[in-house]
C-alpha cells in the first residue's frame, strides 16, 4: 500500500464516520428535547422530565391519526403485496413484449413529485364524484405502497428458481396454490423488508395525504404538522421520539429475520 | 405452452389497470388541464408562467436548492460508501443502521428535528460558540444554506446506498492489476475506479435529485413562506389561493422536470452499461 492509498483510505474512513454522525444527529436532538422539562427547545434540556409525553394524552385528535394513519398503512400494504406479487410473477416469467416497461412503469411513481401525484387525484377524484376522504386516502396510498413492493419482489424474483413452482405442479398443486406455497414462504425476506418499507412509506407520507384529507380524516404527519403550526411546544419532539421508537422496533424485527445487509438490497 | 405464457401476462392486470387508473390517468388529466383553456387548447398558462419573473425566480431556487443538495449528498456519500464496503462486523452494522434507520423515519421527525437545530439559540449555535467557532449565534433557520443541508442529510441514504451497491461488486483486483502495470494511485483512481463506479453514482443522484427538486415539507419547516419552491407554490396554489389553473402548470412544469431526470438517468446509465 502506498502513501496515497493510505491518505485515500483514512479519507473515506473520516468522511464515513462523520456521514454516520450527520445521519444520526437529528434523531439524537429529537430524543433528548423530548425529554425536556421546559416548555421550549432550549439545549442541552435544564431538567429531565417526561411531561411531554404525558402531555400527549390530552392532544385532541392524536389517538384518531394515528388510528387512521395505522390503519392506511395497513391495508394498504397489503393490497399491494397482493397486485405486487401478481404483477412480479407476470413480469419474471412471463414472454410478451414490454416487460422491461412494464417493471419501470410499476416503480415510477417513487420517482414522482409527490405533490403533483397528489393535485392529480384529487382532481381526478373530484372528477369521478369520489368524496369519501377514506377512501381518496387508501386509494392514493396504494400508489405509495406499490412501487416498494414491487421493486423488491421483482429483484429477488429474478432471482428466484421457478423449477421449483413446476416440480410443485407436478406434485398436484395448482398454479395458483404453488405460487402461494412455494413461491412466497422462500421468498418471505423481500415480503418483510418490501413490506416494512411500504409501510413506513405509508404511515409518514406528507406531499400526497395533504390533497385527500377533510377535516375528520388526518393522517398522522398532517396532523404533526398543524401542531407545529398551532401549539410548538416540545409534545412535538415526544410525538417524534414515538415514531423513532416505532421505526426501531420495525429494524430490529427485519435485522432480526432477514438481516440488514439484506434489507437494503430491495 | 403459448397458452401459459398468455395467461401469465394477465396477472399483470390488476397491478397494472390499478396504477393506469390511479397513477397515470390523473397525472394525464392533469396536464391536459394544464393545456385547456374554455377556447381550446392553449399554452398561455405556460407563457404567463415562464414570463413572470418572480415564477422564474422560484423556479431557478428550486433547481439550484436541488442541484446543491445533490452535489453536497454526493460528496459526503462517495467516501462513504467505499469505508462502508470495507468496514465488517460492528462497524458495517453501525453503517446499515445509520442508513436503514433514518430512512425509516418520516420526513416531518427530520425536518422538524432540523428546524429545532437550526434555532438561533438551538443546538448547532451552542455548540459552534463553545467550540468558539463564533462568539454569537448565527442567523440559521430561513436560508438557504441550512435548506441545503438538511434536505442533503434526508436524502443521504438514497445516495449512499446505489453506489454502496457499486462499490460492494467492485473487482478489488482491478485496481490492483492497473496499480502492478506501474498505474499511480491517481491514474487508477480516474480511469479504473471512478468510471466502474459511475452507474451508482448517476443512480443515486438522478434519485436525490427528483427527491430534491420536489420536496415540501423539508423547505416550509426550514425556510419558510419567505422563500417559495415550485412545490410550495403548488400547494399555496390548491390549498390556500385556489387557483387551480397555477397550480396545475406548476405541477406540470415540476412533472416535466421530474421525467426529464428519469430519462436523462437511465439514457446516461444505458450508455455507461454499453461501454463496460
Amino acid at each position: 500500500m502506498t502513501q496515497t492509498d493510505r491518505i485515500f483510505r483514512a479519507l473515506s474512513w473520516s468522511v464515513g464516520l462523520a456521514c454516520v454522525a450527520f445521519l444520526m444527529l437529528p434523531i439524537v436532538i429529537t430524543i433528548a428535547a423530548s425529554f425536556t422539562s421546559s416548555p421550549v427547545y432550549t439545549l442541552p434540556p435544564p431538567e429531565w422530565s417526561l411531561r411531554w409525553y404525558a402531555s400527549l394524552g390530552k392532544r385532541s385528535g392524536l389517538r384518531d391519526a394515528v388510528l387512521l394513519s395505522l390503519n392506511l398503512a395497513l391495508i394498504s400494504t397489503l393490497i399491494s403485496l397482493v397486485l405486487g406479487t401478481l404483477a412480479s410473477v407476470a413480469v419474471t416469467r412471463g414472454q410478451f413484449r414490454g416487460r422491461e416497461a412494464i417493471a419501470t412503469f410499476a416503480v415510477s411513481p417513487l420517482m414522482m413529485p409527490g405533490l403533483v401525484v397528489g393535485v392529480a387525484l384529487l382532481q381526478f377524484f373530484r372528477e369521478i364524484g369520489l368524496r369519501d376522504a377514506y377512501w381518496s386516502l387508501l386509494l392514493g396510498h396504494i400508489v405509495i405502497t406499490l412501487p416498494f413492493v414491487m421493486r423488491t419482489l421483482l429483484a429477488s424474483m429474478a432471482a428466484f428458481d421457478f423449477s421449483l413452482i413446476d416440480a410443485a405442479r407436478t406434485l398436484g398443486l395448482s398454479y395458483p396454490k404453488a405460487i402461494l406455497k412455494v413461491l412466497v414462504p422462500s421468498l418471505a425476506p423481500a415480503y418483510l423488508t418490501s413490506g416494512l418499507f411500504a409501510f413506513l412509506a405509508s404511515m409518514d407520507n406528507y406531499p400526497i395525504s395533504i390533497f385527500l384529507t377533510d377535516a375528520r380524516n388526518k393522517t398522522l404527519p398532517i396532523k404533526m404538522l398543524q401542531y407545529l403550526e398551532e401549539q410548538p411546544d416540545p409534545s412535538l419532539a415526544a410525538m417524534s421520539s414515538g415514531l423513532i421508537l416505532l421505526a426501531i422496533i420495525v429494524l430490529v424485527l427485519g435485522a432480526r429475520t432477514v438481516g440488514l445487509n439484506r434489507m437494503i438490497q430491495g | 405452452m403459448i397458452r401459459r405464457v398468455d395467461r401469465l401476462s394477465l396477472l399483470a392486470v390488476p397491478a397494472l389497470g390499478y396504477l393506469a387508473v390511479i397513477y397515470a390517468l390523473p397525472l394525464v388529466m392533469l396536464l391536459a388541464k394544464s393545456v385547456r383553456t374554455p377556447e381550446g387548447f392553449s399554452l398561455a398558462e405556460y407563457a404567463d408562467f415562464f414570463a413572470d419573473e418572480y415564477n422564474m425566480r422560484v423556479l431557478w431556487r428550486t433547481l439550484r436548492v436541488a442541484g446543491l443538495t445533490t452535489l453536497l449528498a454526493l460528496v459526503i456519500a462517495y467516501p462513504t460508501a467505499f469505508a462502508m464496503s470495507r468496514a465488517k462486523g460492528g462497524w458495517l452494522t453501525v453503517f446499515l443502521v445509520a442508513m436503514v434507520l433514518p430512512m425509516s423515519l418520516g420526513v416531518v421527525v427530520k425536518a422538524f428535528a432540523w428546524s429545532i437545530l437550526f434555532r438561533a439559540n438551538g443546538a448547532l449555535n451552542g455548540a459552534l460558540q463553545w467550540i468558539g467557532l463564533i462568539d454569537r449565534p448565527i442567523r440559521m433557520m430561513f436560508t438557504e444554506t441550512a435548506l441545503i443541508v438538511g434536505a442533503a442529510n434526508v436524502f443521504l441514504p438514497f445516495m449512499v446506498l446505489p453506489i454502496y451497491a457499486v462499490v460492494r461488486q467492485l473487482d478489488q483486483r482491478l485496481p490492483e492489476a492497473a496499480a502492478s502495470l506501474g498505474a499511480t494511485p491517481m491514474f487508477r483512481f480516474f480511469n479504473v475506479t471512478l468510471p466502474l463506479t459511475l452507474p451508482g453514482v448517476v443512480a443515486g443522484s438522478a434519485f436525490t435529485f427528483s427527491l430534491a427538486v420536489s420536496m415540501y415539507v423539508i423547505p416550509s419547516l426550514i425556510v419558510g413562506e419567505r422563500q417559495q419552491t415550485l412545490s410550495m407554490l403548488i400547494a399555496r396554489s390548491f390549498l390556500y389561493l385556489r387557483n387551480e389553473p397555477l397550480g396545475s402548470t406548476i405541477s406540470a412544469v415540476l412533472l416535466g422536470i421530474a421525467v426529464l431526470v428519469v430519462v436523462l438517468s437511465s439514457w446516461l446509465a444505458r450508455r455507461l452499461g454499453a461501454r463496460t
